[in-house]
């Protein structure tokens, strides 16, 4: 267990690191990333039980799958700070030769990726897979997922929840970024997604919600209460409340930053909120 | 000129089967799974032998490919099942991001490919898989000619890290090449010796070539036959060594001329050493409903088809 203020020295470094990546090659999503902060730099340094260094097959540990790959910043910026590559390649995101894709990717090699995703709703079906071979393996690990809210307008996901429910893959704990926002707007405008715990719940998941999935001790405790509620018949879906653009006040309470860099006096507004911990790449 | 009996015949899909029942026995990371044709796909005996490896993923190819893509993760060889169409078109996304970008270990078995799928018609029937699946990055592309081939291919696939897309049929088509020939893939097989003609085919079509030889035999064109069962990775040194000899060159598929088997020996060709070229293959056109033996026909993928775009050909050198 990592204690709360070292997490949250992590968190505001991560926020940094994300803010510094897409102004230098003004791109990439930093409003996504910003709401799953919290979340990842828990899920990394406290949730997941992990071995030391990376092989693809994840046998003996916990292993996760990010779905909605647009998030890319966050995710690196919290597998480099938990030691899987330099954190100086944090510097190469989005440029040419870098294995730091503008989505991740498998394919350059990057330690701590396991599957690429940007084109959406494709990472549920891919963890049950892997769950589905933890069993086989014996391994009696658990599979974790980030997938957004809007992405769940994918049909895809909807194979794949009832799947997972249908065959009693209770290894496996789905998060969903509810932030309730997309880039061409709210998501109760673009396609409304209804009640989720509703839905979840019809397809046979147990569900659990993190109401404010910003705060480390409720997203700690939240996280030990969907671990527990695994090993019980069920796929768990944690729906994780969360604010897009969280810790910077201007891209907080808007959908304009998805996937927007912020300019140079912008980047030094937020940064001057967000003083650096750990220091910077 | 080698003459090849058929020694009864069977469909290329039980080959499959019978090489994923084999391969249950011998190899404890093959996994299988299928959407909702366990029974189309042959592979019941996989799913009785092993249920704890066989995977029912209902009506959702999307589901499938994606799990699959997840079960490598972990040592785990997996082994999808679905018509040709479903395999592929379907799922182009997901096979392109999750499974040859990832670059994950999954094998997609095709069934009911091409025409020859027959009465269900064109919403079933695909000819256009071949392309989609040799476009992608480091996908191997295999297309069997008969019931032993078939079953062979799908033994070597397992040993062979990395994407598969191997194609294969529903009709009982003629067995002919030897049940203990190994599968080397992207090794082309030649088949006949001659100097007139080169006619490199693939799937179904390589039976049809054979005949085609021994009808232009008997015509006095010397027509050598060479089975491309590998699409991609292509042996474009058996091509080019044929062509060398005989300065023509007729490619038949069960597949549209567009993206299939004809323009990759085009490309090697315009590449290499030009030479004359007739593509016997679908004309940009779907299918439709009939028996396999009349869609065939009417669609020009027959040995008749062949014996003309050689003679066409030949006037061509």
């Amino acid at each position: 267990m990592s204690d709360n203020k070292s997490l949250e020295n992590l968190v505001t470094q991560v926020r940094r690191d994300i803010l510094r990546m897409v102004h230098k090659v003004n791109s990439g999503h930093p409003g996504g990333s910003l709401g799953c902060a919290e979340f990842l730099v828990t899920l990394y340094n406290d949730t997941m039980k992990l071995k030391d260094g990376f092989d693809m097959d994840g046998k003996g540990e916990d292993v996760f799958f990010l779905s909605n790959g647009h998030i890319s910043p966050v995710i690196y910026s919290v597998l480099a700070r938990r030691g899987y590559f330099p954190v100086d390649e944090l510097n190469t995101f989005r440029l040419l030769d870098s294995r730091l894709q503008g989505h991740p990717t498998t394919h350059e090699g990057l330690p701590g990726i396991r599957i690429a995703s940007g084109s959406l709703g494709q990472g549920m079906s891919v963890a049950i897979g892997a769950a589905l071979t933890k069993k086989l393996n014996g391994d009696n690990h658990l599979v974790y997922s980030l997938h957004g809210d809007g992405e769940l307008q994918e049909g895809q996901n909807w194979e794949a929840i009832m799947y997972a429910a249908g065959n009693n893959v209770d290894n496996y704990i789905a998060t969903i970024d509810y932030n309730k926002k997309q880039i061409d707007g709210a998501t109760d405008d673009v396609l409304p997604l209804g009640s989720l715990s509703d839905k979840f719940e019809a397809f046979g998941w147990d569900v659990l919600e993190i109401t404010d999935g910003n705060n480390i001790q409720a997203i700690k405790d939240g996280m030990a209460e969907a671990k527990a509620r695994t090993g019980k018949g069920k796929p768990v879906c944690v729906l994780l409340h969360t604010e897009m653009g969280n810790g910077v006040d201007f891209m907080m309470n808007t959908h304009a930053w998805h996937g927007k860099a912020p300019n140079d006096e912008q980047l030094e507004s937020a940064l001057a909120q967000n003083p650096a911990t750990l220091g910077d790449y | 000129m080698k003459k090849y009996t058929n020694t009864g015949s069977k469909d290329t899909r039980s080959g499959f089967g019978d090489g994923l029942t084999e391969l249950g026995q011998t190899n404890e990371n093959v996994v299988a799974l299928c959407a909702d044709l366990t029974g189309s796909l042959k592979m019941n005996e996989f799913k009785d032998n092993h249920p704890e490896r066989f995977f029912q993923i209902g009506i959702a190819e999307a589901n499938m490919i994606g799990i699959a893509a997840g079960m490598t993760i972990g040592g785990k060889i997996p082994f999808t099942g679905t018509f040709a169409n479903f395999s592929t078109g379907r799922v182009y996304d997901q096979i392109r991001q999750s499974v040859a970008y990832s670059d994950k270990n999954v094998k997609i078995c095709a069934s009911h490919a091409g025409i020859t799928l027959g009465e269900d018609g064109a919403t079933h029937q695909i000819l256009e898989d071949i392309g989609l699946m040799k476009m992608l990055p480091g996908m191997t592309v295999i297309n069997t000619c008969d019931y032993n081939q078939t079953k062979a291919a799908t033994l070597a696939i397992a040993a062979h890290h990395g994407p598969v897309y191997l194609r294969f049929g529903r009709p009982k088509v003629a067995n002919f090449t030897p049940a203990d020939q190994k599968f080397e893939i992207g090794k082309a097989v030649q088949l006949t010796e001659g100097t007139d003609v080169t006619i490199v085919a693939t799937g179904h079509l390589v039976w049809e070539a054979l005949q085609a030889a021994e009808t232009l035999e008997a015509e006095g064109i010397s027509a050598e036959v060479i089975n491309i069962h590998t699409i991609k990775p292509l042996d474009e040194a058996a091509i080019l060594n044929s062509v060398a000899k005989t300065g023509c060159i007729v490619t038949a598929e069960e597949h549209n001329f567009l993206g299939g088997l004809g323009e990759s020996v085009a490309r090697t060709l315009a590449l290499n050493t030009p030479a004359p070229q007739e593509f016997v293959a679908t004309q940009d056109t779907f299918g439709e409903s009939g028996t396999p033996a009349q869609l065939m026909e009417k669609y020009g993928l027959n040995a008749a088809s062949i014996v003309k775009a050689t003679q066409k050909v030949i006037k061509r050198k």
